[in-house]
């Protein structure tokens, strides 16, 4: 048994401790928010935060996430109302929506460090999430408002 | 195409009923709503898609639920398709929950994603359904209040009566309005009163999308399902031989592992049952990283296919194709292509003389094109949940043309179509690889096999390596020019693996007197499929740098080059189905020349490209503005004009033509499916690139033609262009054409990328 504890509640889950946190996440525990895109930490779909860092799932072993703090894209936020959600809603960014949810958790490690990304910032903190759709342009704008409404909540 | 019903009735194409709870629902016959030129142009899906009826609900405490027909992949028709039905029902767009409608080609009509025509097909029959709904709950307002229909008008989803100062909610009346016969003709609104289309509304599953909720089919689950997998040969052109399980069976959660065909000997394929592999060898378990685990551990003997024959149905009657077994590699397929490329070819148009006009030529510019195969690479890979009992089958995942695969998968499971329900999920990206089933029915075998619901997934690498790619094409584009420069003769000889791209009767035929359209094929075993504008992809990328090399060699600017082209089109046009509209071509060259201020001196900073393209019945032009950054030319800016007719939802729209310039430059750039032996030398995003945040333009302005016209296709227009213009672009920048996609790699040569 693994003790895991994902968006604040604790799990004990009974899979071999190499599996992938992806896996875990999606066919153990059914938290499908966060998504199979290639296997080899090349596309991002798959990013969620481990004690506050960016961490590609699917090559995560799920015993690296033992006793740690993991939380998905269903654990961002309580009611969805994280300033990337609401930026990422406000500017209709999705197309397919498909790698979304690993885009908006990787550009949340990069707000929580960096209040106010300059474009470079931001080109650099997503290079490693591929948009098959190409929406890049709305994910940087929608980064962009999130950083404002974090400086400035009544922006949100 | 034979079964339609043209006379069917007003009456018959539009009935109301009541709701069991109480309410109204209004559904409608899909044929009837078409003219008979819109059905000639209507995808051609089964013989089932003639009758077919959509619906409107509405709840007396005034929820109006709209289905959605189409499936949804990006192109965000969960929202434009339910917008045409508000927009004539006049409803309060905050008050509609749209829901995804379920596989029925009778009540719900084509359900075809690709083509670029889930709106255009959609249009007129949304429109009268909203028309006819609200028709109804206008004359049980009037019935009630006693008043004459005419003067109850409606706003919003409320009704009202000025005079009296009554009012009510469509709920409130919903239930009466059931009972109303609806009329035999309805009046559509004037586009100029439109407040739904044509004004932006936000993708009704946004939320769904940034809350990570289960919406793709990879997503899906139920109780007892297992997770399947098919290790398919290491290349085209081989078959499995022989496998040894063992050790992949003693590995927990393993449940089965087993060989099965896919299709019979003598299955005759339709035009969508493509498939790459016959002989599937599936582990099956209890979960994905299980399965993963088992699939190292089976030793296979895999063995040269040899020249194999399918057989085919479909329109062209039945066939046999002869697939040969070589196994192909990307050095000896270009040799072959220029083999072949000197060979005579099939003739596919001629206009004039082009032999003479050519032999009395002052200078003829030949160039030669190629591109590779690509893979869609949607971002979520090929899966389909399946359950498949002796009496029915359940089907649930991402799926563009479940009217092509419902018949496939009768045929196969030797099950009624009525016993076989097919749900389409939101898909994590298509652009036509979804269009091919042969995973919806690899899963039903494989739930058959092993009686349980079944989750059939695709690693990335099986997506990737299993075909059905974008072809590998090449043209050759001659051009003779007369003493003075002028342009007399045109020539196009086109080829490709499996097929060449010429469509023959687009610009420039019928701007130049003498044409010649020519074409070529090799039949090859690696599959191929629709690839977000089929053929068009590569025309547009090759044609349009051919076009740009010949206005500079005519001295002409690239704009008005092509615009004086497409002025002899219109006004004195050579030959005949010429497929375009020479002015609404020409306004989108007008519009991007006058919005990306292509003559402006500000602009010089920037080595710019220009194309245009007409494809799907839709024009689009690119200027492209590129920079030299950190040692690399960088697209920085894009400004695109779009004619679609009407816009039914302008922000999303522009978000769709902007996906659609990042993707060709991507493509352009880096795209390349390359075999070795059989073997795809690509198999995961490390060696396959694809473009990336930090490479994606700063801005991309796009504009749209203000028009009044039915609307058109935006999901493919916008793309093909795109690779012309980075072309064009990179000219510029780097004083050198570029002949060979992706544009990479000649840039590597160069030593600047």
């Amino acid at each position: 048994m693994i003790k895991l504890t994902i968006n604040q509640k604790k799990h004990q889950v009974d899979v071999d401790p190499d599996t992938p946190l992806l896996w875990v996440l999606r066919d153990t525990l059914g938290l499908v928010g966060t998504k199979y895109g290639c296997g080899v930490a090349q596309c991002g779909a798959c990013v969620v935060h481990l004690n506050g860092e960016a961490v590609r799932s699917c090559v995560t072993k799920v015993s690296r996430a033992a006793g740690q703090k993991v939380v998905t894209i269903e654990g961002l936020a309580a009611r969805a109302d994280h300033p990337l959600q609401k930026a990422w809603l406000e500017l209709d960014v999705a197309q397919c929506g498909y790698c979304q949810s690993g885009q908006i958790m990787s550009a949340a490690v990069l707000l929580k460090e960096n209040k106010n990304p300059t474009d470079a910032d931001i080109d650099a903190a997503m290079a490693g999430n591929i948009c098959r759709c190409g929406t890049y342009l709305r994910i940087r704008d929608a980064i962009r408002l999130a950083a404002e409404m974090q400086r400035n909540p009544s922006k949100g | 195409m034979t079964q339609q019903k043209t006379s069917i009735t007003r009456r018959s194409f539009l009935k109301s009923s009541a709701l069991a709870g109480g309410g109204l629902m209004i559904s409608f016959t899909w044929l009837s709503a078409f003219s008979p030129a819109d059905t000639k142009n209507a995808p051609d899906v089964n013989e089932n898609w003639m009758e077919i009826n959509g619906y409107i609900k509405i709840t007396p405490d005034n929820i109006i639920k709209i289905l959605n027909p189409n499936p949804e992949f990006g192109q965000n028709v969960m929202t434009s398709l339910p917008m045409i039905v508000a927009e004539e029902l006049e409803a309060d767009w905050q008050k509609v929950v749209v829901e995804m409608g379920p596989h029925d080609s009778v009540k719900l009509g084509p359900q075809f994603t690709g083509g670029s025509n889930s709106v255009r097909m959609y249009w007129k029959p949304l429109r009268e359904a909203g028309a006819a709904a609200r028709h109804v709950l206008m004359e049980a307002a009037a019935q009630t209040w006693g008043v004459p229909v005419e003067e109850v008008t409606t706003k919003a989803g409320m009704l009202y009566h000025e005079r009296s100062g009554k009012s009510g909610t469509y709920g409130s009346f919903a239930s009466k309005a059931a009972a109303i016969p609806i009329p035999k003709e309805v009046k559509l609104k004037e586009v100029k009163n439109f407040n739904v289309v044509r004004s932006s509304r936000k993708n009704v599953e946004g939320l769904k999308i940034v809350s990570g909720k289960p919406l793709f089919g990879l997503d899906y689950q139920q109780p007892g399902m297992l997770i399947a997998m098919i290790e398919h040969p290491p290349a085209f052109g081989m078959k499995l031989k022989s496998f040894d399980a063992a050790e992949a069976l003693k590995l927990p959660g393993i449940k089965d592992v087993f060989s099965q065909k896919l299709y019979e000997d003598g299955f005759e394929q339709g035009g969508f049952d493509t498939r790459s592999f016959n002989d599937l060898l599936v582990v099956v378990g209890n979960t994905t990283w299980e399965v993963m685990k088992a699939r190292k551990k089976l030793k296979v003997q895999w063995e040269p296919a040899g020249d194999t024959k399918d057989t085919m149905g479909g329109r062209g009657g039945k066939r046999e194709v002869l697939v040969p077994g070589e196994l192909e590699s990307t050095d000896a397929q270009l040799r072959k292509m220029q083999e072949y490329a000197a060979k005579p070819a099939q003739q596919l148009r001629k206009d004039g003389d082009p032999e003479t006009a050519f032999k009395n030529a002052a200078q003829v510019i030949e160039r030669t094109y190629n591109a590779p195969f690509l893979a869609h690479n949607c971002l979520e890979p090929m899966n389909f949940f399946a359950h498949v009992t002796d009496e029915k089958a359940l089907l649930v995942g991402p799926l563009q043309a479940p009217g092509w695969t419902e018949p496939t998968l009768s045929k196969v499971l030797n099950l009624p179509a009525d016993k076989i329900e097919i749900r389409m999920t939101r898909m994590g990206g298509g652009f036509g690889r979804r269009a091919y089933g042969h995973y919806l029915t690899e899963a039903a075998l494989i739930s058959k096999k092993v009686k349980a619901p079944v989750k059939l997934v695709y690693t990335r690498e099986d997506d990737m390596t299993y075909g059905i790619y974008r072809p590998m094409y090449t043209a050759t584009y001659r051009a003779a020019l007369d003493a003075n420069k002028n342009l007399i003769a045109f020539h196009v000889k086109g080829g490709g693996i499996p097929e060449h791209a010429i469509h023959a009767n687009r610009f420039p035929a019928g701007a130049v007197d003498n044409y010649l359209a020519e074409g070529w094929q090799i039949p090859s075993n690696i599959t191929i499929g629709a690839f977000r504008a089929p053929r068009s992809n590569f025309n547009a990328a090759a044609e349009q740098s051919f076009l740009d090399e010949l206005a500079e060699a005519m001295g002409k600017d690239p704009i008005d080059f092509r615009l004086d082209l497409l002025k002899r089109a219109k006004e004195n046009p050579v030959g005949k189905n010429n497929e375009y509209d020479a002015d609404r071509y020409a306004q989108v060259l007008k519009l991007v020349q006058e919005k990306s201020g292509w003559n402006k001196a500000e602009n010089k900073k920037y080595s710019r490209g220009v194309a245009a393209y007409f494809c799907h019945n839709s024009y689009a032009a690119h200027v492209v503005d590129m920079v030299m950054r950190d040692g690399q030319p960088y697209v920085e800016r894009v400004v695109s004009a779009i004619d679609c007719g009407i816009v039914i939802n302008p922000d999303a729209a522009t978000n769709m033509v902007q996906g659609a310039v990042v993707d060709g430059i991507g493509n352009a750039l880096y795209g390349a499916l390359t075999h070795k032996n059989g073997a795809a030398e690509q198999t995961n995003f490390y060696n396959y690139r694809m473009i990336r945040m930090h490479e994606a333009p700063q801005k991309i302005d796009v504009h749209f033609v203000q028009s009044d016209t039915d609307p058109t296709g935006l999901g493919e227009p916008p793309f093909p262009p795109v690779f012309g213009a980075v072309a064009n672009a990179l000219y510029q920048v780097a004083g050198k054409r570029f002949y060979q996609q992706p544009f990479s790699l000649q840039l590597n040569s160069l030593g600047v990328l």
